[in-house]
Order: structure tokens, then C-alpha cells, then sequence
């Protein structure tokens, strides 16, 4: 985009920098804001229909769509309290490190082929590390809070994220090991076709560790029934019980954007990320060919397809996560624990081993097997140097195997 | 050319940013402020990473440093502290002790960066005919993290010369130095799990 700025617009090479580098960043700010105020909002519907209420129904017309504006303002209006013990510092610093913590994760997760703010070669990684950061925010407000209920809030959540990244990094470890790469876009690219590309349906054990994966992902973004930190019925509000006002509000669109981001990891490891159930895009000829770099009309139609594909796919995953919380209830300390390192982290193991050897004993895969109508277009990025033959297209791997 | 350079810029504000925090670990008397600096000091190195294109190694310092400070945190300071709020206080002596011990090291590592030949001209560029307006980075300069890896594996590809011992592939690396830290972890890990083993007198 910088490039777009300097060349076409004829701005001075820091001023483009600068422009592209802000419009990116307000770009990907809307998506923990607003999606936040979506979600909140979806988790209230949702909620009120499995307990067969109504929900919010009057703010904003038809479906209260305007509620959480409604609250957001009431929000801002509140005394910002700080208690008296409380560490000042720390205290006010700790949503910002959550919030933080969950906004730069978005920056390596794409939201279409190419779209992405910054496309790392290890994506997966960086997203899992910078994820790992949230739950400090959540300790240092425990700690700050100076109140008990706040810090044994904070104790839970802290053994809790550290014993559930152990299965969360081995179900994560899965995909990238089949796709070859830790490049979020390179492996959803490898799952482009039918959806019996998607490593979902690779094999039994992906089928088997996605699952883990969820449950641990839900675990990890601290949602129910993982919610020890919070506890309303034992610890008040745990970990930010002496929270009010806007940096309550700030703890939530952390913990909603970390579930999208829980939840669009998902979408693209086990999902396809944007390439769907079926390849309408494809077969209309929305796409960019392999290696074009110039812009097209179609190519960007096609991605703004996939993006709302990959949207979809994320807010099915938020939707279901908004579905566990209201039906099941939130575990003991201790059942969590087990959950985790009795059946989690085995489970994770097992299936891991197995998942490698099934691809390394070369056992077919059942998009191997299936009939393939459409063959898979994989981009390989290309260097800035001058670009080699577009050998990227794959022609026609199916028929000999 | 252009004003601002936002390579350098984010460089030096990382750097300062390291900096200032490390200092600010130094000075705090709170326990947790302090990991909280510590934390802040590791995770601007890790942008320094990303700076440098070493998405990789960035990814690990964030993971490794910052995940290993906040368990530090959470069973060395929380489970053994005795009142809320920890405060330890450094006397006169241990300061004058610490700066002296910390301003010798800050000049041996000074004096050896600007040692450097490398590091003392401009960046090594090379010119494909045809295209002389574009430098082209050079391989042993290219930004991945494989050259840095492979220094760790005892490789420097920026110093490969087969013709003397000391530089040939397998000798040129950090691999020595690179072993005697996980050594030292090692022991560090051996001694740690032997203070925390529980000693079974109970029963008896």
C-alpha cells in the first residue's frame, strides 16, 4: 500500500509510510471494537433465546441493535474508581496490556489471500506468543486491585493459561506440520477447493484435535465454562471486580477480540480461512492469478468474497463459544486442571503422533480420495526480484495418486 | 531523500525503549512494577526482532522471555510473598557496587560493538547492472532469522572461509557459548527442582 502511496499519489516516501502504515491501523482497530460491540450483543441474544427470554429488544428499532451503543455510553459515564490500596500504576496500565495484547495478535492474522497487515513466516507462532501476553494484564490487574477476590482471580487464570497453552501449541502444531509452513496464508491456500481440502477433514485425528483445540482455545480466552477468573459466584467479578467504567469496558473488547482471534485461527487452521465449503469465487473466476501483482477488479471482488467467508466462518465460531457459555456450567478449579492434563494434553499428544504418521506413512487423505472437480491454485509468494514463471499453479496432482 | 527513515526510527525507539525500562528495573523498589518493567524491556527487544525480520526469534523472545517472566512472577513473588505489596530497598553500598560491576560491563560490550568492522561503514550494498538505482541486499545480509540460527548452530554464513581453521563452517559460530548457556540452565533447572522437591518427614 505504501508503494500505491509513493508511486501513484507521488507523496514523499515517509509521508506514504506513514499514511499507509495509519490506515491500516485504523482498519484493523474497527475489528476488536466493533466486533465487540457485535458480539456483545449476539452473546445477549443468544443468551435471552437459550433462556427463553427475548433480549434486548427496544434500543435502536427492531432487534435492540443499538444496545451496546446505549451501554458503551453509559460506560464512558462512569466514575473511573481506583481503590485506595490499589497499586495506581499498575492498576491503570492493566487493561491496556490486555487490550494490547489481543489487538497486536491481529496483525499477522489475514483476513483474506494477501490481506493481512503484516504476513509473517511465522504467523501461527506469533499469534500464539502474542496471545500468551493477554493474561498478564489480567495478573497485573488481580495483583493491583489489592482485594482477594481480585487476586485469587488472578491465581486461577494464571495456572489456567499456563497449563492450557501446552495442548493449544500441539493443536496448532498439526496443520502447520501438514501444510509444511507457519504462514497463515499459505495454509489456508492449501486448502482451497471443496471443503474436503480442509484439514478439518484431513484425517480422523485433525477431525479429533480440532476439537481440543476449541475447547483449549476457549480455555485460553478465559470463557465459560473455563471462567474461573471472573467466577461471579464465588469471587465476584474475580480478577476485575474493583473495575468500572471504561477500562472495564477495555477488559471486554480484549476478551472478545482474543476470542475472534481464537476463533479465526481456527477458521483458517482447520477451515480453509476464506476458500469455502464450495469454490464459487473460483469457478466465476474471482481471483488474482498466480503471481499477478497488479490490481484487479475481479481478483479484489474474490477477495472481498473470501473476507467475508473467513468473517463468517469467525463469528460461527464466537456464536458457538456464546453457545457453550450459556449451556454448560463453569467448572471447579480442579475439574479445569484435569480437563487439561488428564484429557487435553494426552488426547493433543496422541492425536499429534498419529496425524504425523499418518502423513508420513503416505496413508491417502480423503480429498485424495474424493473426486476433485476443481484443482487448487496455490500463490506461492513471489520475491521482489524478477518473478519466475508462474510455476505455482499445481496442474492436475490428483489423477496419478 | 527522504526526512525520516522509519526503519531508523523505530529502531532507536525500540532501542530507547529496552533502555529506559531496563533502567526502570534497576531503580523500582516493587517487586511486581519491576517484572512489569522486565516484561516491557523483553518485549521491545522482541520488536527489535521484528525490525530486523526475524519474525521467528521475535515470536520466541515474546514466548520464551515474557511467558517465563509472568511464571516468575506468579510462584516466585505471589505464592511467597508475605504482605500485599513487597517493597525492597537497596542500600548505598550495593548501589556503588552494582554501578561499578554494571558500567565495566557496559564498556566491554561498547568497546567490543564498535570493534566491529562491519559496523563502522555503510551498509554493504550490491549493484545489479542495469538496475543501479535499486541496491540489492546481500545474502549474508538478507533479513530472515536463518543467518542468526545458523550462527547459534555454529555457522556464521557472514564469515564463511574454509581456508583458515578458525573460520572454517563449524568453528565460527556461537555454538560454544551457545552450549555452555543450556548447560548452565541445565544446572540452574537440576538445582532449582532439588530446593523445591518435597521433603517426605510426614509419614515418619
Amino acid at each position: 500500500m505504501a508503494e500505491f502511496f509513493i508511486q501513484t499519489c507521488g507523496f514523499p516516501g515517509w509521508l506514504g509510510y506513514l499514511v499507509a502504515g495509519l490506515i491500516q491501523c485504523v482498519i484493523l482497530i474497527h475489528v476488536p471494537l466493533v466486533g465487540a460491540m457485535f458480539f456483545v450483543w449476539v452473546e445477549r441474544k443468544v443468551s435471552a433465546r437459550i433462556q427463553d427470554r427475548l433480549g434486548p429488544t427496544r434500543c435502536g428499532g427492531k432487534f435492540g441493535w443499538l444496545q451496546l451503543l446505549a451501554d458503551g455510553i453509559k460506560l464512558l459515564n462512569k466514575e473511573d474508581l481506583r481503590p485506595g490500596a490499589a497499586d495506581g500504576m499498575l492498576f491503570r496500565v492493566a487493561p491496556y496490556v490486555s487490550f494490547c495484547a489481543s489487538f497486536a495478535a491481529m496483525i499477522a492474522l489475514p483476513f483474506s489471500d494477501g490481506w493481512v497487515v503484516q504476513r509473517m513466516d511465522a504467523g501461527v507462532f506469533f499469534i500464539m506468543a502474542v496471545l500468551g501476553i493477554e493474561v498478564f494484564g489480567v495478573i497485573l490487574a488481580g495483583y493491583a486491585s489489592a482485594s482477594k477476590w481480585s487476586l485469587f482471580g488472578a491465581m486461577r487464570e494464571a495456572a489456567q493459561v499456563v497449563s492450557y497453552e501446552v495442548p493449544m501449541g500441539m493443536c496448532v502444531v498439526v496443520p502447520v506440520l501438514i501444510a509444511g509452513s507457519m504462514d497463515l496464508v499459505t495454509i489456508a491456500n492449501k486448502q482451497a477447493g471443496l471443503f474436503t481440502n480442509w484439514y478439518l477433514f484431513h484425517d480422523p485425528f485433525t477431525f479429533i484435535i480440532f476439537w481440543v483445540y476449541f475447547t483449549c482455545g476457549t480455555a485460553s480466552v478465559n470463557r465459560a465454562p473455563f471462567d474461573l477468573a471472573e467466577a461471579e459466584s464465588e469471587l465476584v467479578a474475580g480478577f476485575h471486580t474493583e473495575y468500572s467504567g471504561f477500562r472495564w469496558l477495555i477488559f471486554y473488547m480484549a476478551e472478545y477480540g482474543s476470542m475472534f482471534i481464537v476463533a479465526g485461527l481456527a477458521s483458517i487452521l482447520f477451515f480453509g480461512g476464506w476458500n469455502g465449503p464450495i469454490p464459487i469465487a473460483d469457478w466465476l473466476g474471482l481471483h488474482y492469478a498466480p503471481g499477478a501483482t497488479d490490481f484487479s477488479i475481479w481478483g479484489f471482488a474474490g477477495n472481498l468474497l473470501g473476507c467475508l467467508n473467513f468473517m463468517f466462518k469467525s463469528i460461527v465460531g464466537v456464536t458457538v463459544m456464546i453457545w457453550v457459555r450459556w449451556t454448560l456450567p463453569r467448572l471447579r478449579i480442579d475439574q479445569v486442571m484435569t480437563t487439561c492434563l488428564k484429557y487435553c494434553t494426552p488426547l493433543a499428544a496422541i492425536c499429534f503422533l498419529l496425524a504425523t504418521l499418518w502423513t508420513l506413512s503416505g496413508i491417502p487423505f480423503i480429498n485424495d480420495i474424493a473426486p476433485r472437480p476443481f484443482e487448487a491454485t496455490v500463490a506461492v509468494p513471489q520475491a521482489e526480484a524478477p518473478a519466475p514463471p508462474a510455476v505455482a499453479s499445481l496442474s492436475q496432482p490428483g489423477q496419478e495418486r | 531523500m527522504d526526512p525520516i527513515n522509519w526503519h531508523s526510527f523505530f529502531f532507536l525507539l525500540f532501542g530507547a525503549l529496552t533502555a529506559v525500562f531496563a533502567v526502570a528495573v534497576v531503580v523500582t523498589s516493587n517487586i511486581v512494577r519491576m517484572a512489569f518493567y522486565l516484561i516491557l524491556s523483553l518485549g521491545a527487544t522482541a520488536g527489535l526482532f521484528f525490525l530486523a525480520g526475524a519474525d521467528f526469534v521475535g515470536a520466541m523472545q515474546l514466548m520464551i522471555y515474557v511467558g517465563g517472566t509472568l511464571v516468575l512472577l506468579i510462584f516466585g513473588v505471589m505464592l511467597t510473598a508475605q504482605g500485599p505489596f513487597i517493597s525492597m530497598k537497596t542500600g548505598g553500598g550495593e548501589w556503588v557496587l552494582a554501578t561499578i560491576l554494571g558500567g565495566a560491563l557496559l564498556g566491554l560490550l561498547v568497546k567490543t560493538a564498535f570493534s566491529v568492522e562491519d559496523w563502522q561503514g555503510p551498509a554493504a550494498v550490491a549493484h545489479v547492472e542495469g538496475e543501479a538505482e535499486h541496491p540489492v541486499v546481500l545474502p549474508s545480509q538478507s533479513p530472515t532469522s536463518a543467518p542468526i540460527g545458523l550462527g547459534l548452530l555454529g555457522v556464521r554464513t557472514d564469515k564463511l572461509d574454509p581456508t583458515k581453521a578458525a573460520l572454517a563452517p563449524g568453528m565460527a559460530g556461537y555454538l560454544l557459548p551457545f552450549e555452555i548457556v543450556s548447560v548452565h540452565l541445565l544446572v540452574v533447572l537440576v538445582g532449582a527442582a532439588y530446593l523445591a522437591r518435597t521433603k517426605k518427614r510426614r509419614e515418619a
